[in-house]
């Protein structure tokens, strides 16, 4: 049995004629300690597909297991690190994260809390912006708030929904060695969605596709056996690498024209935007 | 020390006293003197230039006055008496002046005799508490009430007590619209089952609160002796003015951001933590944008209550120098209006200040 298991999971938004299928006949099985990462188009229901698994909705068909165990809402177990930050405005780095600790342990002592606070926010170098408020952080140092929140909590699945889509090439490759760094010290199992296929790379042991919506489901999946730590220069001469990104390009090219090829037939996309400033699919058929 | 004074005068809401600041310090002159021209230089333009229309206005009407006086004298009494009274006019004597809209340096003269007036009744009341002293300090070991002070108050007396009745009316609003507001913005049952009485009662007019809050308290406080004119216009300002802390609370409330209401599910918040730790702090913006508009209507209405409602404050001095009519009572009219709107301005300029001191803002968050 899967650690988590998706089985024909489907669901849709709106009602009456604006009804859409954005997720349909989604199965995925992710093992103890895996590295998982999805990648799709903006707007092909990413977020969807993580916010059922996390708990925040529930699937219309099919059922999201955890653990053997359906889900049936929140919990601490699976730390979510959500695409546009989510921090409280009104609350200093040490508040934000240390709400978050306080939630999962209970029982800690105040003393406990703060120093457990202050360890997290060290681990992501950010000790010297403990007390600043999110509007006087960089887009980096916001996001790695957000990770230190999500992984305060010790959960058993850290469930990342574009953690570095919005950032800069530069933080983007730092934060990725540190998020490589944590997962590896105690092999938390984890999900990475991205709409970069040199990250999924870089950082799973699997990369599945979300083919485009409406009724998007997975595609094929892509093992990727490069031995860890690996390191993104030495991976750009590897030829296994070269290779996989290749074939994984060229899936996502042909799946993007046939939506193309589908608009022209006329067929009639959901007018919805994402609420979030659309990330550059550009990354992807350009990196 | 310079960037911190700046800081702290923008946030208080004098910032045109910034180029001021930079072009002491020799900073950036030209555009600094720019600025300054703009920021302080016009402003005090469009002062002179209100007074200037003012003055002429008040002379155009005042000898509108004058002329249809003489007029008068002539066609009742005569030439003589007509010649009496355009000599009457222009002596100045205040027996025969033409009531009309005062000029500006009739109202600066009665804004001076109203302080004069202030510093002779202070000095009255603290000759008053002296004398009484003694005596007071034996009712009270008898178990007896002091003996206060029941003279005219003065105008500034009449400031404090509409001062006292506007924060006591806006106290009340803030106790019964937030809460509630906040119950209504949690329950989208409780928001459409009682939002015909907020759409009717927001538009009443103050005089209707007033007369309707009267006809409950005098009822209530039949067989009690005490005076009830200060409750009834602070409970009738209160009711008037919460209508905007009501509507913004519970919208606040009701439109917090779903990234938030996820986290707070995320983090397995309880209910009195997600209302505590997330609606409530992310609705404070709009909560007190309602709070500072319920403190300037409070403000607003304010006069004209306690001019119906004979309490004492500016609204019944108003009232009181309208009604008598001597000469300078249109002139300390016009003072009053001054006071009220300056007043006005600064109780709203405290609201944003503490409200940037309590709220957060989002930039580019
Ligand atoms: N709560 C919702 N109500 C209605 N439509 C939604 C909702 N959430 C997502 N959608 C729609 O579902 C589709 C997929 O959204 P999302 O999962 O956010 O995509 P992604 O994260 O891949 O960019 C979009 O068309 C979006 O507009
Ligand atoms: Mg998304």
């Amino acid at each position: 049995m899967a650690y988590i298991e998706l089985r024909n999971v489907s669901k849709s938004f709106g009602v009456g004629k604006y009804r859409t299928k954005v997720l349909s006949n989604i199965n995925l099985e992710i093992e103890e300690g895996e590295f998982v990462a999805i990648v799709g188009f903006t707007g092909s229901g990413k977020t969807t597909l993580i916010n059922l698994i996390s708990g925040l909705i529930m699937p219309d068909e099919g059922e999201v297991l955890f653990k053997g165990e359906p889900v049936t809402g929140p919990s601490h177990e699976r730390g979510v690190i959500f695409q546009n930050y989510s921090l409280l405005p009104w609350l200093n780095v040490k508040n934000n994260v240390g709400m978050a600790v306080k939630e999962a342990f209970k029982k800690m002592s105040r003393k406990e809390r703060v120093k457990r606070v202050e360890d997290y926010v060290e681990m992501v170098n950010l000790s010297p912006a403990i007390h600043k408020l999110p509007k006087e952080l960089s887009g980096g140092m916001r996001q790695r708030v957000s990770v230190t929140r999500a992984l305060s909590m010790s959960p058993d699945v850290i469930l990342m929904d574009e953690p570095l889509s919005a950032l800069d090439a530069l933080t983007r490759g730092n934060l990725q060695q540190e998020i490589l760094k944590i997962w590896n010290k105690d092999k938390k199992t984890a999900l990475l969605i991205t709409n970069d296929v040199d990250e999924g790379i870089l950082m799973a042991d699997r990369i599945i596709p979300l083919k485009p919506g409406p009724k998007a489901t997975l595609g094929p999946e892509y093992k990727i056996n490069l031995e860890r730590p690996r390191d993104k220069t030495a991976l750009n001469h590897n030829e296994e690498y070269k290779k996989l990104r290749n074939s994984i390009i060229e899936y996502l090219i042909q799946i993007g024209e046939q939506r193309a090829s589908k608009k022209e037939n006329n067929y009639i996309l959901p007018d919805i935007k994402p609420k979030m400033k659309p990330t550059s699919f550009r990354r992807l058929s350009f990196s | 020390m310079k960037d911190r004074s700046i800081h702290v005068l923008n946030f208080v809401g004098l910032g045109f006293f910034e180029p001021a600041i930079r072009l002491a310090t020799g900073e950036e002159v030209k555009k600094n003197l720019v600025v300054l021209f703009k920021k302080v230089f016009l402003p005090i333009l469009s002062v002179g230039l209100f007074l200037v229309v003012w003055h002429s206005g008040a002379r155009y009407l005042y000898n509108i006055e004058k002329d249809a006086r003489i007029e008068k004298a002539l066609t009742d009494r005569g030439e003589v008496a007509a010649n009496e009274m355009r000599v009457c006019i222009e002596s100045g004597d205040i027996g025969c002046q033409p009531n009309t809209l005062p000029s500006p340096a009739q109202v600066w003269t009665a804004y001076e005799s109203l302080l004069s007036d202030h510093r002779i009744i202070s000095e009255k009341k603290t000759a008053f508490a002296e004398k009484v002293a003694a005596t007071n300090a034996q009712r009270e070991e008898q178990g007896l009430v002091a003996i206060k002070y029941t003279g005219r108050p003065s105008f500034v007396d009449q400031i404090f007590t509409s001062l006292k009745t506007v924060f006591a009316g806006f106290l009340l609003a803030l106790f019964i619209a937030v809460p509630i507001g906040i119950m209504l913005g949690l329950s989208e049952t409780l928001r459409s089952s009682v939002n015909w009485l907020i759409q009717i009662f927001k538009p009443v007019s103050p005089v209707v609160w007033l007369l309707l809050v009267f006809m409950i308290v005098k009822t209530l406080t039949r067989n009690s002796d005490t005076d009830s004119s200060f409750i009834i216009s602070f409970i009738s300002v209160g009711l008037c003015s919460m209508w905007a802390t009501l509507v913004n609370t519970s919208m606040g409330v009701s439109s917090v951001d779903k990234d938030y209401i996820n986290v707070a599910k995320v983090l397995q918040l309880s209910v009195g933590q997600k209302v505590f730790k997330i609606i409530l702090p992310s609705s404070f913006p709009l909560i007190f944008t309602g709070l500072r508009i319920t403190l300037s209507v409070a403000w607003m209405v304010l006069i004209a209550i306690e001019l119906l409602a004979q309490s004492p404050g500016l609204g019944s001095f108003v009232w009181e120098e309208f009604q008598n009519g001597a000469n300078d009572s249109n002139s300390k009219i016009i003072v009053a209006m001054f006071v009220i709107g300056i007043i006005g301005f600064l109780l709203d300029r405290i609201m944003l200040t503490i409200q940037k001191f309590v709220t957060f803002t989002e930039e580019n968050a």
